[in-house]
């Protein structure tokens, strides 16, 4: 039972406001953002995303970089409203195109609209952007997609890859194009988000992929979909642990630990032919997503050495190498490295010829930052970096550095080598052949190299 | 900083001016387009009505605006509509006479032609909250009971839970609840769907259907074809049903407290037809209405084996659920059906494992944390069946560091022979983490590890690694962890001595660490060469030593330190002896007096108190009761899992809403998640004794209460000072009633609050459960009781029978109150005509603040007695029934 339901920006201005049952007390608003901006001053510690105050639980997911956050008073299931969160967010952001503080700001007519029609007295009704659009009436107010800043995950697919249409990521579900007419087509995105962990010595302690097969369906009528993924696809692993490596990432056959689906996915036929049937509701959603432990090649290789180098110096040597096919390109690459408490400076020496790569020592997280534009596949990078201390080091200098840590995205590239085999759609007519985009992408979840 | 309204109001609309001059200005030209036929009227309306909600978003008062509002209402434009039935909605209660005005186009708009508009309209109309309009509601709310259109029922379903909170009475008169129970057992639309939605998927739904509802399904069918246009039509179809039973839910549940009608109608939504009806349809409901099914299910208490297979096969796939919240729900199921089997239940842990895992990697941080927080809970009860999933709980770069706690806590449970070393060497890397916060928790983790006893030798050399690493933090931490593995394991201390005594006290700040340090150097000061000179040297700066705890301890250690070693501390100990007199805190300054007393007197026994032979520690206390986790586990998804503490603890009943409209407040309500707990705590009863995982304490509460043996024994002297006195003059009733407990039975702090008359501060923490005896002068304003009524769950229900002379002799309340009270139960209330009569009883279990509440409905003519007990100590209430009871069957005889 919800008590509220309210929007607040970076800054704690409310953009949307909707009491349902007024049952908490005044002002708990300013109460949830004073607590979530001070939660723990002196450890900078982030606030969780359910907490209680004087009896009014607060339950919040920040959403590019708003705060969307449900108030209720009685013990209800924080998933529940966590997930609605989600989905509420994600139902705006399909009638916007685009979500962001401004975009809010300008349809904040149709997100009332919208919220009376899922939350009703406190109790979720429907987050299905399909039938809320017989009963909402406002038309979304559109935002200039090319002025704004790429946005997280919408941004992905923006850069160096011109087959994809840069608008298909924002462009609302319901809004008529210029021309008055629809059109039609389907995004199919396998995304997998990887985590590594490198020892010292560059073994592999844990890897795992947790990967989504998201959808946004532009098509009219509702037609039916098949989805056939490889047909070697296995499900569960077998033997007691999960993680019990045997070295068989050459044999090629996909074997998720787990996966989960969405609502409307049919698994009739899926153990047979490892197809699944849908019949995509408008908006953007979740397929099925996975989870694999099931040793896989990582795509970077990163060593990281650092030595002494004098009474209070030291010497940093960081190296990556790409190791998938050259016609794979990763782009916007950062890589961290925390370095001793004790370091004045940091000063630099790129490789030769280097292009499109930026450095930095960050005084006050002390550590050293290395962007890079891209990264094709095949190549390898080196930086050395000379780091002055405030004092002579005493002892293990590996022990107060580190580790590294890095951040990737690489458009068209899987790591799991789940595929999508064919996206079949049902025929309306012979002429009816929407447009189809199926695209990949890995990005860093965890990418951590010890020393 | 949080703004403030106005300037939250000046970023909302940056080009507006705010406050005042804005509302004046919004009225004035509302009050121009009032009236205005131009062709871009609406528009201008559209604008100026925008402005008005931006305001109100904001916290500007605009309620001086509703009459404007409401001239402004009258359009077809739906948007408009919607607008202003937004602000309507908001402002009507505090303007009761403007709703008037609003009632009519509302009414009007409730018989419109298009759907959408009628549902608008009554939903609008049901959101006004104010109780002198309600004769306005009843009417269209029992014809949108009935709408041909499914979304208008179902917002007529949410409607009528609405109406009940702003008046029960017309909700009540108007039979709206029976309504929604058919409703709810026969919407049309739901019934259609199964034959709408394609694949013959839910051919088998079908089939399992019952003949008569074959039938239904035909005539839903029949009768409703024209309106099943889409697919999703159905979706409405099933929220029309769940609204049904939110509704139901919340208006029986605040109505139980009053009418056993309502109690038993409750019990129906529980019962098999219409769990199985709920079930069979699962998946032609929305996700969040599949929540609330499966939350009722878990309610559900099958009659055999076969019904717990038969619910559990059917809801198998729920697990994989991209939705965590289905998935939780599910799991709720699983874990409450299978409580009296233990392989099953172990069987759902291995079941859940890997699904919980895939959730946590799949969504947003906030929502893993939620998962997490239930894996937590699971790991924490079976951590060996989480053993070999170590590498999942490792902490990732990403992690918020909420998620990485959660991990540390999880990692430390899971630790056994075989994963202790793997598990350490990942905790030994986040020490030198660069999060701070995560690297204390990391270290602690490695400590409390080793004090479960594996591989310590491993981990003592980890340990004092740390110490190595020179950074202030690590040490400080460092040194509390091995001065509590000194406590449990005195043999290592050879090693860690050598380690810790070249450490230098100076880079300790922290006061936690430094005591650590200290406790040491005056335990150990026989092995270590220059303790007493460190000692000297601290109690040389003791004026900057800002922390009493340090000075505390460093008090003990100089003693300590010269009884080993005499000759070389006896001028530190001068100094210190000195320095504590003199010191402002109270307590220093206390403690160097007992000191220095204490040596006045005879220093030999200065040394047996000081240096006392010691046992090694061997375990440390464990914070939570078990009875408490065994609480948060019967709450399973709810927040209680992510506070770590019972629903009790944290939900308010004080600042609850549903007595906000409520006319009668003198009632007895309850809260609305009462039947949750109800249920949940007879559970608890029952699988109280074959819990798969149960800790060993409750076997300690078992022998407790066999032996008889209460801990208010011993309070028995007190009594003869007390004012309690007066209690022990009657003690006959008790002692027959209850022959292994102490007669003289009282506490001394309580009587004392009989005294004064004070309110007893609620229980925090229910205490075990030793054999009980009642104090005899509890008190317990009737307000109070009225709001632990509400907030407790039930914990018994019990049908008993009086003596035939009592029944015969109770001919008015009296009576049996005076007996009661000599069994030292109170009565607080009680009423009735003959045959039957309706007590409210309360007593509190003596020395504790846990008191009992109890209706007890008496029927005279059968000579039956209808109890229902509440306990502030759940543990304690079968207890209390019995000798409740005994009492009770004792009335007439005497």
């Amino acid at each position: 039972m919800i008590s509220q339901f309210f929007v607040l920006s970076q800054r704690g201005d409310h953009i949307v406001f909707r009491d349902y049952r007024g049952e908490v007390p005044k002002g708990s608003a300013e109460i949830f953002f004073r607590k979530v901006k001070f939660w723990n001053d002196d450890e900078a510690e982030e606030a969780p995303p359910v907490f209680n105050v004087d009896g009014v639980n607060y339950i919040h997911v920040k959403v590019a970089g708003l705060f969307f956050v449900v108030t209720t008073m009685v013990n209800v299931s924080p998933s529940l409203l966590l997930e609605l969160l989600q989905r509420i967010a994600r139902v705006t952001k399909d009638y916007l195109g685009v979500l962001n503080e401004d975009s809010l700001r300008k349809n904040f007519i149709l997100v009332y609209e919208l919220l009376d029609e899922v939350i009703d007295f406190g109790y979720p009704q429907t987050t299905s952007t399909e039938v809320l659009k017989s009963y909402i009436f406002n038309e979304p107010i559109m935002v200039d997609a090319g002025r704004l800043p790429p946005l997280g995950p919408a941004a992905m697919f923006m850069q160096g890859t011109k087959r994809m249409p840069g608008t298909a990521v924002t462009k609302s579900v319901v809004a008529t194009e210029p021309g008055g007419k629809k059109r039609e087509e389907i995004f199919v995105d396998i995304i997998e988000r990887i985590s590594v962990t490198f020892s010292s010595s560059g073994y592999i302690l844990t890897s795992e992929i947790d990967g989504t097969i998201q959808m946004k369906s532009y098509l009219t009528g509702n037609p039916e979909i098949r989805l056939a993924l490889n047909e070697d696809l296995s499900i569960g692993r077998t033997g007691s642990s999960s993680y019990d490596y045997r070295s068989s990432s050459g044999g090629g056959a996909v074997i998720l630990d787990d996966c989960n689906f969405h609502e409307s996915v049919h698994l009739d036929s899926f153990d047979i032919d490892r197809t699944l049937h849908l019949i995509p509701p408008d908006g953007e959603f979740a397929v099925m997503n996975y989870r694999i432990t099931q040793e896989f090649k990582p795509p970077f290789r990163v060593t990281a050495l650092i030595e002494e180098a004098g009474p209070s110096r030291a010497e940093v040597l960081l190296k990556i190498r790409a190791d998938f096919s050259a016609n794979v390109t990763a782009n916007t690459i950062v890589v961290q490295m925390p370095v001793p408490s004790y370091t004045m400076r940091a000063s630099f020496e790129l490789e030769a010829g280097a292009v499109g790569q930026t450095t930095d020592f960050k005084e006050g997280s002390r550590r050293i930052e290395w962007n890079l534009k891209k990264i094709v596949g095949g190549s390898e990078h080196t930086l050395r970096a000379k780091l002055t201390f405030s004092q002579e080091s005493h002892g293990n200098l590996t022990k107060e550095a580190g580790p590294v840590n890095m951040n990737f995205t690489i458009p068209m590239y899987n790591t799991s080598k789940l595929q999508v085999r064919y996206l079949q759609i049902a025929k309306k007519s012979k002429t009816y052949n929407p447009y189809r985009w199926v695209r990949y992408v890995t990005q860093a979840n965890s990418y951590v190299a010890r020393l | 900083m949080a703004p403030t309204a106005p300037t939250a109001a000046k970023s909302a609309s940056p080009s507006q001016p705010s406050g005042k001059s804005e509302v004046a200005d919004l009225k004035q030209q509302l009050r121009q387009l009032a009236g205005s036929r131009a062709p871009d009227a609406d528009d201008q309306r559209r604008d100026v009505f925008k402005r008005v909600i931006s305001c109100m978003t904001a916290g500007i008062d605009v309620s001086a605006a509703f009459g404007e509002m409401v001239l402004c209402s009258a359009t077809s434009d739906v948007v408009l509509k919607k607008m202003c039935y937004l602000y309507v909605g908001v402002h009507a209660r505090n303007h009761p006479d403007l709703a008037l005005l609003t009632i009519n186009f509302l009414q009007r708009d409730c018989h419109d032609q298009d759907p959408t508009i009628r549902g608008l309209a009554l939903r609008s109309l049901c959101s006004l909250r104010v109780p002198n309009l309600v004769e306005y509601l009843v009417s269209p709310l029992a014809t949108g009971l009935k709408d041909p259109s499914a979304y208008v029922r179902m917002i007529a379903a949410v409607g009528a839970a609405k109406l009940y909170h702003i008046s029960a009475t017309a909700c009540l008169d108007a039979d709206l609840p029976a309504a929604l129970k058919a409703l709810m057992l026969s919407d049309p639309d739901a019934q259609i769907i199964v034959l709408t939605i394609p694949f013959n998927y839910h051919r088998k739904v079908y089939d399992i259907c019952s003949a008569d509802l074959k039938l239904e399904l035909v005539f839903g069918l029949l009768v409703c074809w024209p309106t099943a246009g889409s697919l999703f039509k159905s979706v409405i179809g099933g929220q029309v049903v769940a609204n049904c039973m939110h509704a139901l839910q919340e208006i029986w549940t605040l109505e139980a407290a009053k009418s056993e009608e309502a109690a038993r109608e409750i019990e129906t939504l529980y019962s098999k037809p219409v769990v199985f009806y709920l079930l069979n349809r699962i998946k032609e409901f929305s996700e969040w209405a599949q929540c609330l099914v499966l939350e009722l299910v878990s309610n559900f208490l099958p009659s055999d084996n076969n019904e717990i297979f038969d619910i559990m096969n059917l809801l198998e796939d729920r697990l994989q659920h991209a939705n965590g919240a289905v998935v939780l729900a599910t799991i709720k199921v699983f874990l409450h059906l299978t409580m009296s089997m233990t392989d099953v239940h172990q069987q759902v842990y291995e079941r859940i494992k890997a699904p919980l895992l895939t959730l946590v990697g799949a969504g947003s941080p906030e929502q893993s944390y939620s998962v997490l927080c239930h894996l937590h809970l699971l790991v924490m009860r079976a951590p060996m069946l989480f053993s070999s999933d170590y590498k999942s709980f490792y902490c990732q770069f990403s992690d918020p560091s909420y998620v990485k706690k959660l991990k540390l806590e999880m990692l430390t449970a899971i630790a056994n022979e075989s994963n202790t070393y793997e598990i350490v060497t990942e905790l030994c890397e986040y020490a030198g983490n660069v999060d701070v916060p995560i690297a204390r928790e990391s270290i602690r983790a490695v400590g409390k590890i080793a004090l479960q006893q594996y591989d310590v030798n491993a981990i003592v050399d980890r340990l004092l690694q740390f110490l190595e690493m020179d950074k202030e933090y690590v040490t400080a931490e460092t040194l509390v962890l091995v001065k509590d593995l000194l406590r449990k394991y005195p043999q290592w201390s050879h090693d860690c001595i050598a380690v810790v005594g070249n450490i230098s006290s100076k880079n300790i700040q922290e006061p936690k660490g430094k005591a650590a340090l200290i406790w040491m150097l005056g335990e150990y000061s026989q092995d270590m060469h220059d303790a007493p000179y460190i000692l000297e040297s601290l109690v040389e700066n003791w004026e900057e030593e800002h922390s009493p705890e340090v000075r505390l301890h460093l008090l003990t250690a100089v003693m300590k330190c010269f009884f080993k070693r005499p000759p070389e501390t006896q001028m530190a100990l001068g100094a210190t002896l000195t320095a504590g007199l003199s010191d402002t805190h109270q307590d220093v300054h206390d403690r160097a007096l007992f000191y220095y007393r204490l040596l006045q007197y005879d220093p030999a026994v200065a040394e047996r108190v000081v240096n006392p032979p010691k046992q090694a520690v061997s375990v440390f206390a464990d914070t939570q009761s078990s009875e408490i986790k065994d609480r948060i586990f019967d709450e399973f998804n709810s927040l209680s899992v992510v506070y770590q503490k019972p629903s009790y603890m944290f939900t308010d009943k004080e600042h609850r809403g549903p007595f906000e409209y409520s006319e009668d407040l003198t009632n007895l309500a309850v809260g609305a998640e009462m039947t949750e707990n109800t249920i949940s705590a007879q559970r608890y009863q029952e699988s109280d004794n074959d819990l798969l995982l149960s800790t060993s304490d409750k076997e300690d509460n078992a022998t407790a209460t066999s032996n008889g043996s209460s801990a208010s024994t011993y309070n028995a002297p007190s009594d003869l000072s007390g004012p309690s006195l007066l209690s022990s003059q009657i003690p006959s009733e008790t002692s027959l009633i209850n022959p292994g407990a102490p007669t003289y039975s009282s506490q001394s702090n309580f009587s004392l609050d009989d005294l004064l008359g004070l309110g007893v501060p609620q229980a925090s923490a229910p205490p075990p459960a030793p054999a009980l005896t009642l104090n005899s002068k509890p008190v317990l304003d009737p307000g109070t009781f009225q709001k632990k009524w509400g907030q407790l769950a039930l914990s018994l229900s019990q049908e008993c029978s009086l003596s035939p002379q009592g029944a015969a002799s109770l001919m008015n309340p009296q009576s049996l109150i005076r007996h009661m009270q000599n069994n030292y139960i109170q009565c607080i209330a009680s009423g009735g005509q003959p045959p039957n009569y309706k007590f409210f009883f309360y007593a509190q279990k003596d020395g504790a603040t846990a008191f009992f509440l109890v209706e007890c409905i008496v029927n005279t003519a059968s000579a039956k007695a209808q109890i229902k007990v509440k306990a502030d100590d759940g543990t304690a209430a079968e207890a209390f029934s019995t000798l409740f009871q005994s009492a009770l069957s004792k009335f007439g005889l005497s």
